[in-house]
């Protein structure tokens, strides 16, 4: 059976001096599914989220995106490929307008350099116009119509979480990761964000990777699940097998919940 | 809620004593004219009490300072559209037409002395406060844009003015390098190097800008205070390099050792376009009443720092200038939005250092040499200083920063202490100690100059952290990073 894999890790590792953050995950993405991660506080999500999008370099193991080894290449180089990426923390430029934000996410898809901006060539002129367009319709398409020219930090809370989105999509993605898109949202913010993971994967074709700690949301939308606990895979499958799973059960309610 | 109203206790009191003295209904008769008329009548007001003033206690107001109000007053008349252009637009008309002005025989009709400050600035101070302001805006793409803390800047400085050495004067002869390519001014019979001082500049900025990447390219993975300590490491190696790259250390002279390199070709444009187009040939041998040698630099120097500006903003609106800004806010998300950070760093690194090198050449060219000891580490705090002072990261303020502070290193504080001298202080001239800071009764400001710099730097700081002009940004920053948002407007309520 064939699948046509987006990412695969291998024997993916990281250690921080003696803590193994990462014990030897592999991890596959087929192209076009929405696939979750999950485990309890510090089992190793984020590390792992980190290596495959540059941040942190994998002690061993390899990250294959597209085809291609991008294990320990910076992050700029994972962000060229295709891997669009949002922040647990909002991580927006605060300083910057909401348009900005996004103009920002598009660096690696434009060409302007250094002399042709100064001297204001056609070429860079159009292109810049054409980024501001484009900058305004993802705005649009993520629902945050009307604050273009407001700062990101003067942004209602989901709308900055949803700037975030739109700031990932500008770098053309093919595999967007969301680490913990939801946190702080009520539970109707939380439903209107799931129909917009399904809206994405039927508009732009996008594989989506999700690190989240809400269940409900989780068991929702993933086509699979996998299981992290204290850096190692634990469990991987469809919702409903994993939700048995006794190694999940226990690493999320404890040993007596099992018995 | 309208501004007036928010606008003080100042302008309620003053209503409120018009009213008291019988005038009923003075404000709501006010309030209900045109609003031309509100804007153009409180200015002519306060300017005739203010000249009212001035004529009572025996002060002739110069006709050079009217006109400059007439002028300003006009300017503030124009419509807001208008307006924008209109201010630029006269103050660089005014900074061009300066040398006419400033070296009239009879300078009280043209210009006017201000109270404490005295005269207007000569132009020679005018040339360095244009090279100077063009360093500003050069550190403060690496500062101001890129978030990039350099206590180095002078390096760029001493190596773009050293270039210019190397380019365009007899320096090279002994070693047997001769070779003239459109330099003016050249003695009979000597030989080195002679270039245009035009293709210098370029020449200078480019090989300044490469000492940028190859200084930036190891330090710049370093962040915050590491890079700052790195940076000044390098400013102090480059200034080292030039007090002892002479024979006796390196075995062949390179920058001529203490004494520098000198003299430096004078700036022109050569035989060929002052015959055709009229330029003037050699700036140092125009000697007219107002286009004069100084008044050619000036000039010279007010383009440059107009090409400098101009860069600077068109940069700052780039894709590179808004991956300088985002590098500024957050880093790590800038690199997971795909923006190469050492490549960006050192591109911001870079284009510091080509117009820190245009400034040096400018300026090595202007003194007709260059010497080590112009090149030391209180340069490139000086320069900071201009940035911080003028607004990190506005192009504008940095101008008026770099203009105010070179303005009293060369001239500001003497006059300023001479004032006190003669006005305050019970100062006997004579007896005046010219080493001390103070003697005879007497202050010598210039002498601690270094310290004033510093309080203003801590007086900014403590009153208006983000500079005199702010940059929008920070100035957001400032003002909603300490305060926290009310739930509801409370200021409000309390003054109903």
């Amino acid at each position: 059976m064939a699948v046509d894999l987006l990412l695969e890790t291998v024997a993916l590792r990281k250690e921080f001096g003696g803590l193994v953050a990462v014990s030897d995950v592999d991890f596959t993405i087929p192209r076009g599914s929405i696939v979750s991660l999950i485990g309890p506080n510090g089992a190793g999500k984020t590390t792992f989220f980190n290596m495959i999008t540059g941040v942190y370099k994998p002690t061993d193991g390899r990250v294959i995106f597209d085809g291609e080894d991008i294990g320990g290449k910076p992050p700029h180089a994972a962000t060229e490929r295709g891997i669009g990426r949002t922040f647990q923390n909002i991580r927006l430029f605060q300083q910057m307008t909401a348009l900005e934000n996004v103009l920002v996410g598009m660096h690696s898809r434009l060409r302007g350099h250094i002399v042709p901006s100064i001297l204001g060539l056609p070429r860079v002129r159009r292109e810049e116009r054409e980024a501001r367009e484009r900058a305004r319709e993802l705005l649009e398409y993520c629902d945050i119509p009307g604050h273009e020219d407001d700062y990101a930090r003067n942004l209602a809370y989901g709308d900055q979480r949803r700037l975030e989105v739109a700031r990932a999509l500008a770098t053309r993605p093919k595999l967007l990761l969301l680490d913990e898109p939801t946190a702080g949202m009520n539970p109707q913010e939380t439903l209107e964000f799931v129909d917009f993971i399904f809206k994405l994967r039927e508009d732009e074709k996008l594989t989506i990777l999700l690190i989240e700690h809400d269940m409900k949301l989780v068991m929702g939308v993933s086509d699979r699940i996998t299981v992290l606990d204290y850096g190692e895979k634990i469990a991987e499958g469809q919702a409903q097998d994993v939700q048995k799973d006794a190694r999940v059960i226990e690493a999320y309610l404890g040993k007596a919940a099992v018995s | 809620m309208s501004s007036r109203r928010s606008g003080g206790r100042v302008y309620n009191g003053l209503w409120r004593l018009l009213e008291g003295i019988g005038l009923k209904n003075a404000r709501t008769r006010w309030e209900s004219q045109p609003p031309w008329l509100q804007r153009a009548v409180p200015p002519l007001v306060i300017a005739a009490i203010v000249i009212g003033v001035a004529w009572a206690s025996g002060v002739t107001p110069d006709s050079g300072a009217i006109g400059l109000l007439v002028i300003c007053y006009a300017l503030y008349l124009l419509p807001r559209r208008i307006r924008r252009y209109a201010i630029p637009g006269t103050i660089l008309a005014l900074a061009i037409l300066y040398p006419l002005l400033i070296q009239q025989t009879n300078y009280q009709r043209f210009l006017f002395t201000v109270p404490v400050f005295n005269s207007f600035p000569t132009i020679d101070t005018m040339v360095l406060i244009a090279v100077f302001a063009m360093m500003a805006v050069g550190l403060n793409m690496v500062v101001g844009y890129a978030g990039l803390l350099d206590l180095g800047y002078v390096a760029f400085y001493a190596l773009g003015a050293y270039t210019a050495a190397w380019l365009a004067s007899p320096h090279a002869e002994p070693i047997g390098g001769n070779f003239v390519l459109g330099g003016v001014g050249i003695p009979e019979g000597v030989g080195g190097i002679h270039v245009s001082i035009w293709i210098v500049l370029l020449a200078a900025a480019i090989v300044t800008a490469f000492g940028g990447i190859v200084i930036g390219l190891p330090t710049l993975r370093l962040r915050g205070d590491y890079l700052a300590i790195v940076t000044l490491g390098f400013g102090e190696i480059v200034a080292e390099v030039a007090r002892n790259g002479d024979k006796e250390t390196l075995g062949f002279d390179l920058t001529g050792g203490p004494p520098g390199i000198n003299p430096i070709d004078p700036p022109g444009f050569g035989v060929w376009l002052s015959t055709h187009l009229g330029l003037p040939a050699n700036f140092l041998e125009k000697s007219g009443t107002y286009i004069n040698f100084t008044s050619l630099f000036y000039w010279s120097a007010l383009g440059l720092l107009l090409i400098t500006i101009f860069c600077s903003i068109r940069l700052r609106d780039s894709r590179l200038g808004r991956a300088w800004i985002a590098i500024r806010e957050d880093e790590v998300a800038a690199a997971a939005m795909g923006i190469p950070l050492m490549r960006t760093k050192t591109w911001a690194y870079a284009s510091g250092a080509f117009f820190g090198g245009v400034a040096g050449a400018w300026y090595g060219s202007f003194k007709q040499g260059v010497f080590p000891d112009d090149f030391y580490f209180g340069i490139s705090v000086f320069i900071l200083s201009m940035v911080i002072l003028g607004g990190m990261g506005n192009v504008w303020g940095v101008v008026a920063g770099a203009a105010f502070l070179t303005y009293l290193n060369f001239e500001g504080l003497a006059n300023i202490s001479q004032w006190f001298n003669t006005h305050v202080l019970p100062c006997n001239a004579i007896s005046q100690d010219p080493g001390k800071v103070v003697s005879g009764g007497c202050v010598n400001a210039p002498l601690v100059s270094t310290g004033i710099y510093g309080a203003i730097i801590v007086g900014v700081m403590l009153l208006r952290p983000e500079g005199i002009i702010p940059e929008r940004r920070r100035q957001l920053e400032f003002e909603t990073g300490v305060h926290d948002e009310p739930l509801m407007d409370v200021r409000h309520a309390a003054e109903e």
